[in-house]
C-alpha cells in the first residue's frame, strides 16, 4: 500500500504513515518550540526582514507583524503535534501540517546549511547524515501535502491571472 | 512613440520618474532559497494571490533560475500585507519602491 497523503472524494485526506514516523512528527514541534524559547540564531529564517536596506522600516515591520507571525507558526506546530497520529485530516488540518512542516524544514535546513547540492546521496561518514535524512524525510512529507492540496485547488476563472 | 530608457531593466513604467516618490508603487519580491520546494512555492503563490497554476509556476521558475521575481505590486500598505503573508508561509520576500 502506498505511503503518503491522498485526497478522498468527500474532501478529507487519508494519511498513511507508519506509527514510528508519526512519533517523530509528533516530537519535532516541541524541539522547535524550545529553540524558539532559546532564541537560536538560525530562527532568523522564520522571520526575515521586509526591506533590503532600511533598518528603521524593518524594526517597524517586526514590531507590526512579528508577534502575529510567531503566533501563527506556534499554532501550526501545536496542530501538527495534536494530529500527528490522525488517519484522516480535514483540509484545514492539512494546511496547518503544511505550515508546521515548513517551519521545521526552514529551521533544520538553516541549521544544516543546506544548498542545492544537499540533495546528493547521503554520505554515511558525514556527522550530519542522520539529521539530513530527517530533513529529506520532512521534504518528502511536505511534497505529499503540497501534491494533495494542489489537486483540489480551483483554477481562477479569469485566464489573465 | 518610442523613447530612450536609461536602464535596460524594468521598462514597464517609463513614466515612473515623473510620479512623486511617495506615490510610486511598491513591488513585492520573492527571493530564491535552497530550502523551499519548487512545488510549495507554486502552491503558495496560487493560494495567496489567486494566480493560475501556469502563472504561479512561471513566477516560481523565475525565482529559481534568476534568483528573484516580482510577485505583486501596490501601495505600501498592500505590499507590507503581501510580504507578511509570504513570511507567514516561509517564503523569503522583501518589498521596494519601483
Amino acid at each position: 500500500m502506498r505511503r503518503g497523503i491522498d485526497r478522498r472524494r468527500d474532501g478529507s485526506y487519508r494519511v498513511r504513515l507508519p506509527s514510528e514516523e508519526r512519533d517523530v512528527l509528533a516530537a519535532l514541534p516541541s524541539q522547535l518550540r524550545e529553540a524558539l524559547d532559546a532564541g537560536e540564531p538560525t530562527l532568523y529564517r522564520l522571520f526575515p526582514p521586509a526591506f533590503v536596506d532600511d533598518d528603521e522600516s524593518n524594526v517597524e515591520y517586526a514590531h507590526l507583524v512579528g508577534a502575529g507571525l510567531l503566533e501563527g507558526k506556534l499554532a501550526a506546530l501545536h496542530e501538527l503535534e495534536r494530529t500527528a497520529h490522525a488517519e484522516s485530516l480535514t483540509e484545514a488540518e492539512l494546511r496547518t501540517w503544511l505550515g508546521g512542516l515548513e517551519s521545521l524544514r526552514l529551521v533544520l535546513g538553516t541549521q544544516l546549511d543546506v544548498t542545492d547540492e544537499s540533495y546528493a546521496p547521503l554520505d554515511r561518514d558525514d556527522p550530519d547524515a542522520p539529521r539530513l535524512a530527517l530533513y529529506h524525510w520532512l521534504s518528502w512529507l511536505q511534497e505529499e501535502v503540497v501534491q494533495a492540496l494542489s489537486a483540489s485547488l480551483p483554477e481562477p476563472s479569469d485566464p489573465e491571472l | 512613440m518610442s523613447q530612450v530608457v536609461e536602464a535596460p531593466v524594468e521598462v514597464q513604467k517609463p513614466s515612473s520618474k515623473d510620479v512623486p516618490l511617495d506615490e510610486r508603487p511598491w513591488v513585492v519580491i520573492v527571493w530564491n532559497d535552497p530550502i523551499n520546494l519548487m512545488s510549495y512555492v507554486t502552491l503558495v503563490l496560487q493560494q495567496l494571490f489567486g494566480y493560475s497554476r501556469t502563472r504561479a509556476t512561471r513566477l516560481m521558475l523565475q525565482v529559481h533560475q534568476e534568483g528573484k521575481a516580482a510577485v505583486s505590486t501596490g501601495t505600501r500598505e498592500k505590499a507590507e500585507l503581501d510580504v507578511s503573508r509570504l513570511h507567514a508561509h516561509g517564503l523569503w520576500a522583501t518589498m521596494q519602491q519601483d
